[in-house]
């Protein structure tokens, strides 16, 4: 299999490729990794006229905490970049926990976070941990940088609110207003396939009480799920066994999960509840130090 | 190298030109003028000849087609040829000296770590990247590190034995 005819352009400057964006026409596509994108051109489902490479475009491929406390994520940093990162390790579980868990180990050399969130399956980790941590993505066109809330990036599957001539240049995680626990938790069938349901748990804990929480789900709808309900009955109290039951249960209502050759519906919903409940229980104590809860589920 | 590439006729060639891109592979210098399209494996197999390079699913799952670039182990059927412009790829065949085994291949011959062999590049080759970065793995971290490759022969279990029997000899020989 190989793509249909298309115009290759690696500009060496970010100017240059959101020129070419501007200029390009009705259908051009940023390539990043390319772990999503060649697929699909090989399928056939989708071709592009034009491909702008960014690879070649220089300082986009760092993880970096900001003096403001804010995790900044360029478009080029690999998903293996943060499987390895100390500073993911040490600051940012629900993170950490999920890089492992991306693909596979080939497909996590090459595909980037931000391509991740920018490709929008519903099946994606990323876009989940992004939205459980109150993430967004800046994008950067002709006139300049906005900022967009992750919660409101998605718009449905495979489809996102950037302009055609903007690019995606980074995801933004805030600042912690307290100490970061949660995780991310998968149940796939092989590494590789896609999720049949992944969980994101993201809180920030001041003295013992929550002070932010966010859940998200994964492959559990026709697009990543916020679970809102069920983070707000975690906030503003300590973690109690009842309130971990409660944002369990509202987390599995939140999800719209359907049957299919993965699980039954009911299935999933039960999968939600067990996982967020899993992530939870780890408490912010040894959550805080940021190992991964578990590899696999 | 030899690369064929259909002839558009001029108006179409200016819409779709042909690429001139440099690259090394197995530390030998090339050029190439391929299509935009043309993806790695191919320019690997048909371009370069090297057909230790297996083309297994196409589809981004089975890892038959894994060569390094720049030392990163990735999926050759998933990365346009174009992109290695400028970039070292290590392949299968760049393992092995004229008379030696490389130790990852000498301990899949030890361990039994293949049968059909159609896996066995791509898993030498994730390997390679593995022990590269951690030079005295667990079991559990060279089965992570395989988890991106499919065998369907030998349930995996010697191929692990091969990888583990490959970082002791490579430690032993510093």
């Amino acid at each position: 299999m190989f793509p249909s005819r298309f115009r290759y352009e690696a500009p060496h400057s970010l100017d240059e490729a959101i020129g070419l964006l501007h200029d390009g026409g009705d259908y051009v596509k940023v390539l990043a990794g390319g772990q999503s994108l060649v697929p699909m051109m090989k399928l056939r489902f989708a071709s592009p006229d034009m491909l702008v490479d960014i690879n070649n475009l220089p300082g986009l491929a760092y993880h970096r905490t900001d003096p403001d406390g804010s995790l900044r994520i360029g478009a080029l940093c690999r998903h293996a970049d943060l499987e390895r990162s100390d500073l993911l390790k040490g600051t940012q579980p629900t993170m950490a926990a999920a890089a492992p868990l991306v693909a596979d180990p080939l497909v996590r050399n090459r595909g980037t976070l931000v391509g991740s969130l920018c490709h929008a399956d519903p099946q994606g980790d990323w876009a989940s941990v992004m939205l459980a941590l109150g993430g967004s993505v800046i994008a950067q066109g002709p006139g300049g940088k906005r900022a967009i809330p992750m919660a409101e990036f998605v718009t449905g599957p495979f489809q996102n609110v950037l302009e055609h001539d903007e690019i995606a240049v980074e995801a933004v995680v805030p600042a912690a207003r307290g100490v970061r626990s949660g995780g991310y938790l998968k149940l796939e069938r092989r590494v590789g396939d896609f999720a049949t349901v992944g969980v994101a748990v993201a809180l920030e804990t001041s003295g013992t009480s929550v002070v932010r929480a966010g859940i998200a789900l994964t492959g559990v709808g026709g697009s990543t799920i916020g679970a809102t309900e069920a983070a707000a009955a975690l906030t503003g109290q300590p973690l109690t066994p009842d309130s971990i039951s409660q944002a369990a249960e509202l987390a599995a209502a939140a999800a719209q999960p359907r049957t299919d050759h993965r699980g039954t519906a009911e299935y999933k919903r039960q999968l939600v509840r067990v996982f967020v409940k899993r992530i939870l229980a780890a408490g912010p104590a040894t959550a805080a130090t940021g190992e991964p809860a578990e590899r696999a589920a | 190298m030899t690369m064929v590439v259909d002839d558009l006729g001029d108006e179409a060639a200016d819409e779709f030109p042909v690429r001139r891109i440099k690259f090394s592979i197995n530390g030998k210098k090339k050029a190439a003028e391929i299509e935009p399209r043309l993806l790695l494996a191919d320019l690997i197999r048909r371009g370069v000849g090297l057909t230790g390079t297996h083309r297994g699913c196409d589809t981004t799952n089975c890892g038959a087609c894994t060569v390094l670039v720049d030392g990163r182990a990735i999926k050759s059927c998933t990365m346009l040829a174009v992109q290695v412009d400028g970039h070292e790829v290590t392949t299968v065949e760049g393992l092995a000296t004229a008379s030696e085994l490389h130790p990852i291949q000498e301990g899949f011959k030890q361990e039994h770590g293949l049968q059909c062999g159609f896996c066995t590049p791509g898993m030498m080759l994730a390997a390679k990247e593995l022990l590269d970065r951690n030079p005295d793995p667990t079991e559990e971290d060279v089965r992570w590190a395989i988890s991106g490759n499919l065998c369907r022969c030998t349930g995996y279990q010697n191929i692990v034995k091969s990888v583990l029997w490959a970082a002791e000899k490579l430690r032993a020989e510093g």
